[in-house]
């Protein structure tokens, strides 16, 4: 057994990344490097106010002053942030004023990664912001969506369109200061999505942003912000790949979502980034910060993803729950394979009363990767009767993988309520054989046992994503048993 | 149907099957007896490609094919099933989707298309009333707190599912209350046809009372050292494996 299964381990970590294509279009870029003048450079490009300019300047100034973290339990190369390009847009020879206009090179782009920019070709009701690079590119549905009232647009127009939106709530809950990325972001971000849900709307379709790294020597700062206003309902998802290219490649973003009373956002991740290959060389630096705050009472925030790309991962979507009665969830599936690495898990900070969290992590290790959880519970003094539960389970293919599991709990508030369950398993040979004696081969098998392992937080995504993103979980794991 | 010639098999450094001989024909039930560590239970898991095995001598042909050569996987997709002594549980996945996945790997190699939901649910409801298995069950985690019964019942609404050639039942009926047992040999007779076979491997007489055996083989030491009708299997029960054992054991010596 364990000649084949070294076998079907090589089988598996030699399977190839889908989307690793280059698509060819002239790009408007920035030199390499980052200093005061790339940051006018991103901002005068995007004609932004000057506030928006300073915003930025202030962060950037921040920035120099810091250090980069190095508490994840991850390892890479120090990064030149000097040999990045900070701005790269498609060029397309005309403005597109309707989506019939894009440039069918974006198009054609999108559409090999099954997102199509063609309304009547809606099969789903998903409405989706395409970003390529520094800029998004098209969003649709946006007239069907503004009848309703619901401002869906890319965060460019929304600086345009919307400024007092946006000076209220950019940075109001990831501020520019909060970490050495957020900082690095806050200077730099060339776009994004935002959603605006006005007050007891319930958004009637799918939102997603699709993110797409496509130049070389780039890195993609981006912004999403969603606010929802009383007694509304969104449903988020976002989805991201990239080339395969030799060299890392930095994608770090700031997420911020703002529920107000009785509203609920649910926010779906299927992080699909260029891993990198076998022996580790290239694959997207994964450095996220991603928050939401329950600010009126009996809202709720829903993070669920799934992650399966990057060479390194380093993000902790987290809640902050202020309002009373507010619920956080977090659900988490995270494969690592080859020589991946993921530092991952969640933050649940309660501050208001009779607020309850539940965190449901399933990590997978294949190859000689490494998975964390990382996760943090707080209940803040006043507090009273907060719950939490969490559940990290691991599970390793293989024996040179690793899996970690750092949770923190701090309570100052003695009526709370916080569990915590961690189990560690391996897939069995016995598993495998039942389902071999069933007429499945090997691959089959582990994908069917892996998407059971997983099953919990795959139940929570849309449906219309719950399909695509079992397939991922198989196709990163092909050939990898243990 | 299945034709093993002189099968010697090994566990690590352990010799179990010392030279198996057996023919079975379609429309035929063949029972295996014997005492506990007789190899019994070596021979369905040689038979079915259990890789803890190393096959050291001998042959087996299933259906002109030369079984000991194909995969686990691929004896299973030609027709040949397995129910385990000890069902493994699998979370998150049901018996439903366990069976839709393996009953399409199944077609495919047949060059058949996989089943719609809807044909899907019509087959599985006709399996299901065979072994009276509810809808219930069969969505929750396959095994997983199962009772003794329900996991043995499963197995047969599988095999039911699959409809192979060559059904080996591993020790089906340990662990069986009365009323279980029935319903599993129940079903059983109901798939018995004149085209499949059944290779039924058990420690006591009781389950042949319900699935009557044509043949009935006592395996002994790694060896069938005694074949013969149903009433064999009575005599066993009436007079226990010593005298066998004695036979054996002063023939050696």
């Amino acid at each position: 057994m364990p000649e084949q299964q070294d076998d079907i381990l090589e089988q598996i970590t030699t399977s190839e990344y889908k989307y690793g294509f280059v698509t060819n279009i002239e790009a408007d870029e920035a030199p390499k490097g980052l200093s005061e003048d790339t940051i006018r450079f991103i901002s005068a490009k995007k004609n932004e106010p000057s506030w928006m300019l300073e915003y930025r300047l202030k962060a950037f100034q921040h920035w120099q002053k810091m250090e980069e973290p190095n508490w994840a339990n991850v390892n890479y190369p120090k990064i030149n942030f000097q040999d990045i390009i900070y701005y790269s847009a498609p060029k397309q020879k005309v403005a597109p004023k309707s989506l019939d206009e894009i440039d069918p090179e974006l198009r054609n782009t999108f559409e090999k990664l099954g997102i199509s920019l063609n309304e009547q070709k809606r099969l789903t009701g998903v409405a989706v912001d395409a970003v390529m690079d520094s800029i998004s590119v098209a969003t649709t549905f946006k007239e069907e969506l503004s009848k309703v009232g619901v401002i869906f647009c890319s965060m460019s127009e929304a600086i345009q369109e919307h400024p007092e939106l946006i000076k209220k709530y950019l940075g109001s809950v990831v501020p520019a200061t909060d970490n050495y990325f957020t900082a690095l972001n806050s200077a730099v971000f060339s776009d994004g999505s935002f959603c605006y849900i006005p007050k007891g709307v319930r958004c009637p379709m799918e939102l997603s942003t699709y993110f797409r790294i496509n130049a070389k020597n780039t890195g993609q700062f981006e912004r999403t912000l969603i606010v929802a206003e009383e007694e509304s309902y969104v449903s988020y998802l976002e989805g991201c790949t990239a080339p395969m290219r030799d060299e890392n490649q930095l994608h770090a973003a700031v997420v911020e979502l703002i529920a107000k009373e009785k509203a609920e956002i649910k926010y779906s991740t299927v992080q699909n980034w260029y891993p990198g290959d076998k022996e580790g060389k290239g694959g997207i630096y994964n450095f996220v910060t991603k928050r939401g705050i329950c600010a009126g009472d009996h809202s709720k925030i829903s993070w669920t993803q799934v992650e399966t790309g990057s060479s390194v991962t380093w993000k902790y979507p987290s809640v902050i729950l202020k309002g009373d009665y507010s619920i956080g969830e977090f659900y988490s599936v995270a494969v690592t394979n080859n020589l991946q690495q993921a530092d991952t898990g969640t933050k649940m900070i309660h501050l208001g009363k009779n607020t309850r969290s539940r965190i449901v992590s399933k990590g997978i290790s294949a190859g000689k990767s490494n998975n964390s959880y990382r996760g943090l519970v707080n209940v803040a003094k006043n507090a009273s009767n907060a719950r939490n539960f969490s559940q990290c389970d691991s599970l390793l293919l293989g024996d040179k993988c690793g899996a970690h599991t750092f949770p923190y709990i701090e309570v100052k508030n003695n009526t709370a309520i916080v569990e915590h369950e961690a189990t560690t398993s391996k897939i069995g040979e016995d598993q495998i054989f039942y389902c071999n004696q069933r007429g499945m081969d090997t691959e089959t098998a582990v994908a069917l046992i892996i998407n059971g392992f997983a099953k919990e937080v795959m139940n929570q995504l849309p449906m219309e994503f719950a399909v695509e993103a079992q397939k991922l979980l198989a196709i990163s794991l092909e050939g990898s048993v243990g | 149907m299945l034709k093993i010639e002189n099968l010697q098999a090994r566990i690590e450094e352990k010799e179990i099957l010392k030279g198996i001989n057996l023919d079975i024909k379609p429309g035929e039930v063949h029972a295996i007896m014997g005492p506990n560590g007789s190899g019994k239970s070596t021979l369905a898991s040689v038979l079915a490609g259990r890789e803890d095995y190393e096959v050291t001598g001998g042959s087996v042909d299933f259906l002109g094919k030369d079984l000991l050569e194909l995969s686990p996987e691929d004896r299973a997709k030609e027709g040949l099933f397995l129910a385990f002594q000890y069902p493994v549980e699998i979370p998150g996945v049901s018996t439903t989707n366990f069976m839709k996945t393996a009953l399409n790997e199944k077609r495919k190699y047949q060059g058949l298309d996989p089943l719609d939901a809807a044909q899907f649910l019509k087959l599985m409801k006709e399996k299901m009333k065979l072994v009276q298995i509810d809808q219930a069950l069969l969505s929750r985690s396959l095994n997983e707190g199962f009772s003794g019964g329900e996991k043995k019942r499963n197995e047969i609404f599988q095999m039911a599912m699959l409809e192979p050639k060559l059904a080996i039942l591993d020790e089906t009926d340990s662990g069986l209350d009365i009323d279980a047992l029935r319903i599993v040999a129940n079903g059983v007779n109901q798939l018995r046809s004149k085209d499949n076979a059944f290779l039924v491997v058990t420690h006591y007489q009781r389950l042949l009372e319900y699935i009557v055996p044509d043949y009935v083989h006592v395996l002994y030491k790694g060896r069938i050292v005694k074949s013969g009708t149903k009433e064999l299997a009575l005599e066993l029960e009436e007079r226990g494996y010593d005298f066998i054992k004695e036979e054996v054991d002063q023939a050696i010596a």
